[in-house]
């Protein structure tokens, strides 16, 4: 560990030789944002392609300029493979000039890219990824956590259902960094409030048949059966526990559901499931003034939290330039987490010192088939969460840079 | 809840009852590729495609055609078995004289691109497909809650395969089929015409798969990536049978589905490897596959 | 005497390269036209397809990683315990396919490669899912400080051109030439005395052992080591980068990879990123159909009808 955290200082440093740290101005006379999601698979609809619309618009509501140099959008499919992901990273900053990189999804992919950022002094804005590791163990001066990360959803989903007297958990995980990190953090907030985890399993990304797992769920005697994965995995586990009966049996908790994958599945098996979220689109006037916008540029369909993130974080990255006059990486971050981040997505808003956006969550429960309105209309509000509440503290995050001073 | 040794027999035998499923698909997927190499002597790796476009198929037609799921479970395994004809017809018979290699590495490529066209035009984040309403709900047996439809899945595939395993086995259809695998030149010979038949093969061989994915389509969800990933599977499953018997791999298949189910219950760490280790197993024991005839 | 001018001429291209094209992307061809050569040794030489090929290439590049990221050790050492952990599988896994022939050889090579992929989906030290990220290039014999790319792609070059040379050797040996005969005429090779069997397994290891080599390399270059090596994908890859560049000719692997990687890398950032999969379908079905001796090998021939 001690020679890998060398060797990136031993890069970073040699690249800011190279290139000469630039005290003011725009680098390469060109603010170039790199937006890197998931264009085709299961993470698709809740980031990907939208995410890159989402970007373009804030870029567009900010004037298309910056400092009197254009604004430049380039975007890549990172097929949620680290690998992919940190090589288009590597040739973006190389080769492209790119400046600051918007998305990344799976936490792998978020995980190598922010390492090939940081090395350079460039900025992360992690607006669709859940693991709470980048403000905490992985945590970077150059990284912006958005929208939401797995304390949020487990204090916001797990507490209310634990104090409620649901005391036995079975976790069905998403074999990787995410869905371990979800199902440590709220096996934490069980334990902590009195319940037991008594099994689990670990579903590989991408799962067709969960019928197996389910049938572990089923006799492991569990009050709950909780789902530590997202997108069509959540979809597809829920609905095998549905066909198995066994969401008679006992209740299912969905720990990352995206407005989309609610949208995707039957009211009769959602209807009435509580979860967290970090935007809903039929909020208020402000949330549904953008999303109508978003929605005409994506034939009508709805925007995720992810994609709200997105906007917010490049909006508040362009004021940030603006302000400190210059696309340098640390003076940029330096304004960001200077001011507070109050817009449409953003509530009583603030960037942390260690990344952590901290704002406010909605504890929302998923409208059954008579509730429902519209095809849109899929969650109703139950409760604001303070982001103080929702997210973990500074100091029981562990990163170092941040607690430091 | 019933106890044996510790074993908890109501998860057992709901485990044993997955595996059961997944073994229809396997046995399925496995006579398809039994039949053709009877014939063709070629592995299809196409097979995994084929599945997956009949998973798509039956989406798209219910979704642009109105088709519902039993008319595709007949039209979309017809409509594939046509398309595999063709395959055999322009593709895979002007290199029939050459090593057999070459048609592996050609069907991969075809699996390859429909794989492609399917994530370009669909995505890969899998499309859901409703249980027809005649097989919702399920069963309540003593020891599981048992899905209509999975119950559905085994009914209906031993049938096919039992009816396939039949026709090969037991009427004259079949000892031609039989008498061509071993010496086409003599059936030539006796006015029987061996590319028709050959040709005849590979579509139904292939329309097999077509039928395991209209019949997955409800219960997995319909993706480009559903057919490389059981296809390995199946590879290992058809070198653990061996390529001698068209019951041989029906049996396998079957075979290595309850072995899965088993795993998931015992060690489910190993479930995904369970049947790699087997073929490994029966590498070193009997090279030839269980029910192989090779020396 | 004209094939030396030819490696010449090439060696110089080869050391002014990077002063012209990114030098990320001339180390990634190289560990990939490594990674061909050693496939075709058993393909094109031996006539044994392989699909499993990428848990060679996998395993170098995760026992590579695990070392510079967990132990003290260099660059050089950590590349060589990927190479030998890659060998020793070769060794094992060797002795179970060679028990088969022709399409059983490559179905059982295929299934034995997706028991390491889940082996390393599932085992704790690879990461999983995320790989093992952010690892350190180190410095090589204490003196060149290979996190600067052209440092690391000068020992990249040397790195192929070690194992391009070891390939040549190999076949152009006595044993190379009872791998001939054993590709001509299996048969033959039997009862001239030839144990065919443990020469398949032995050419096998070298083969398995290089590819590790490429994937130990290729995680030093890319600094990180993840399930896309492992996955069969990576092993159709190499089929096609050495199908299409010409099995069987000594320099058709590293044309082929040349090739696939600059369509890999031209597809993947623009919007044609989706079409990767469809264009490289499609190059196997026309190669197999019509151009089967791959560019060197149609080119060899026009030069030997023409001149």
């Amino acid at each position: 560990m001690k020679l890998m955290k060398k060797t990136v200082l031993a890069v970073a440093m040699s690249l800011a030789t190279v290139t000469g740290v630039q005290a003011a101005g725009v680098s390469d006379d060109v603010v170039k944002i790199g937006v890197l999601g998931d264009m085709g698979g299961v993470y698709a609809d809740i980031a990907g392609p939208g995410s890159v619309v989402a970007v373009k618009m804030a870029v567009e509501d900010f004037g298309g300029t910056v400092l009197g140099q254009p604004i430049e959008v380039v975007s890549a499919d990172d097929q949620n493979k680290a690998d992919v992901g940190s090589s288009i990273a590597r040739k973006w900053i190389d080769d492209e000039n790119v400046d600051v990189i918007n998305g990344a999804v799976a936490s792998s992919v978020t995980g190598a890219v922010t390492k090939v950022m940081t090395a350079a002094e460039k900025i992360t804005l992690i607006a669709a990824s859940a693991s709470h590791a980048f403000t905490t163990k992985a945590c970077s001066p150059f990284n912006a956590h958005w929208t939401y990360d797995v304390v949020a959803l487990a204090n916001g989903t797990v507490k209310p259902m634990v104090a409620s007297g649901k005391e036995k958990w079975f976790f069905i995980t998403a074999d990787y960094g995410f869905g371990h990190a979800l199902e440590k953090v709220a096996t934490g907030v069980i334990k902590d409030n009195g319940g037991t985890v008594v099994g689990g399993v670990r579903a590989p990304l991408g799962t067709t048949d969960f019928s197996s797992y389910i049938l572990q769920a089923q006799s492991s005697g569990a009050d709950v059966i909780a789902l530590a994965n997202a997108g069509a995995d959540m979809v597809n586990s829920l609905k095998t526990a549905a066909e198995f009966g066994v969401t008679e049996m006992m209740d299912v908790a969905g720990l990352l559901v995206f407005t989309q994958n609610a949208q995707a599945l039957d009211p009769a098996i959602a209807g009435g499931m509580k979860l967290t979220t970090g935007f809903y689109w039929d909020m208020d006037d402000q949330t549904r003034a953008w999303s109508k916008r978003y929605m005409e540029r994506m034939d009508g369909k709805i925007p995720s939290m992810a994609h709200a993130g997105a906007y917010s974080s490049t909006m508040h990255y362009l004021n940030a330039v603006k302000a400190a006059g210059t696309d340098e990486g640390k003076a940029v971050m330096a304004k960001m987490k200077e001011t507070p981040v109050e817009d449409f997505f953003s509530r009583n808003g603030y960037l942390r010192k260690d990344g952590r956006m901290v704002h406010d969550m909605l504890q929302v429960r998923i409208k059954t088939a008579d509730e429902r309105t519209s095809a849109n209309d899929i969650f109703a509000i139950e409760k604001v969460i303070k982001g103080d509440d929702a997210f973990l503290e500074l100091s029981k995050g562990g990163c170092e840079f941040a607690m430091a001073k | 809840m019933a106890t044996f040794l510790g074993i908890n027999l109501f998860a057992l035998s709901g485990q044993l009852l997955v595996g059961l499923i997944n073994g229809s698909f396997y046995a399925l997927l496995s006579l398809g590729l039994a039949i053709i190499f009877g014939l063709l002597k070629i592995i299809n790796f196409a097979q995994g495609a084929m599945y997956m476009l009949g998973a798509f198929f039956a989406w798209m037609a219910l979704n642009y055609m109105g088709i519902n799921y039993w008319a595709a479970l007949i039209l979309v395994p017809i409509v594939i078995g046509c398309i595999a004809i063709l395959i055999e017809r322009f593709l895979v018979r002007p290199i029939a004289g050459e090593d057999h290699l070459y048609s592996l590495l050609l069907t991969f490529g075809i699996a390859l691109v429909l794989q492609g066209v399917f994530t370009h035009l669909f995505g890969s984040s899998g499309l859901p497909y409703k249980i027809p309403a005649e097989l919702s709900g399920g069963t309540k047996l003593p020891f599981m809650y048992l899905p209509n439809y999975r119950a559905w899945i085994i009914v209906i595939s031993l049938i096919v395969c039992g009816s396939t395993w039949w026709v090969i086995e037991k009427t004259k259809l079949g000892a031609y089929l039989r008498a061509g695998t071993e010496n086409p030149q003599l059936m030539q010979g006796f006015g029987i015409n061996v590319p028709l038949i050959t040709t005849l093969t590979f579509g139904f061989g292939v329309a097999l798969a077509g039928f395991a994915g209209v019949l997955a389509a409800p219960v997995y969800s319909v993706s480009p990536d559903m057919g490389s990933s059981v296809l390995i599977v199946v590879f290992a499953i058809v070198v653990i049978g061996g390529m001698g018997s068209i019951g041989g791999a029906i049996l396998t298949g079957l075979l290595m589905g309850v072995v899965e189910g088993l795993t998931k219950y015992f060690y489910p760490e190993a479930s995904a490897t369970v049947i790699f280790l087997v073929m490994v197993i029966v590498l070193l024991i009997k090279p030839a596959g269980l029910f192989g005839k090779e020396a | 005497m004209k094939i030396n001018k030819f490696y010449l001429v090439l060696f110089l291209l080869a050391l002014v390269a990077p002063t012209a094209l990114y030098p990320v992307f001339l180390m990634k061809v190289l560990c990939f036209a490594l990674f061909a050569c050693a496939f075709n040794l058993l393909l094109g030489f031996v006539g044994l397809l392989s699909f499993g090929h990428a848990a060679f290439l996998g395993t170098g590049g995760y026992v590579t990683g695990a070392m510079m990221l967990h132990t003290g050790m260099g660059p050089e050492l950590s590349i060589l315990a990927g190479t030998v952990a890659a060998g020793l599988l070769g060794a094992v896994y060797g002795k179970l396919a060679v028990k088969r022939e022709g399409i059983y050889f490559a179905m059982v090579t295929l299934a034995l490669a997706q028991l390491a992929f889940f082996f390393y989906l599932q085992s704790p030290f690879t990461g999983g899912e995320d790989g093992l990220q952010g690892v350190p290039r180190g410095t090589l014999l204490g003196m060149f400080d290979l996190s600067d790319n052209m440092n690391m792609y000068y020992f990249v070059l040397a790195i192929f051109i070690f194992g391009f040379w070891l390939i040549h050797r190999t076949i152009h040996s006595p044993f190379g030439q009872i791998l001939k005969a054993i590709r001509e005429n299996e048969p033959r090779a039997v009862s001239l005395g030839y144990n065919v069997n443990d020469y398949k397994w032995v050419v096998f290891i070298i083969s398995s052992a290089l590819a590790g080599l490429a994937g130990s390399t290729k995680t030093l270059v890319f600094q990180l080591a993840s399930l896309t090596d492992v996955h069969w994908h990576m092993s159709g890859e190499v089929v096609l980068m050495t199908l299409l560049g010409g099995m069987g000719t000594i320099f058709g692997p590293v044309v082929g990879a040349g090739v696939v990687v600059t369509i890999q890398n031209y597809l993947s950032g623009g919007e044609l990123g989706n079409y990767i999969h469809i264009i490289m379908g499609l190059i196997f079905i026309v190669c197999v159909l019509a151009f089967r001796s791959g560019i060197v090998g149609e080119f060899q021939k026009m030069v030997k009808k023409n001149f």
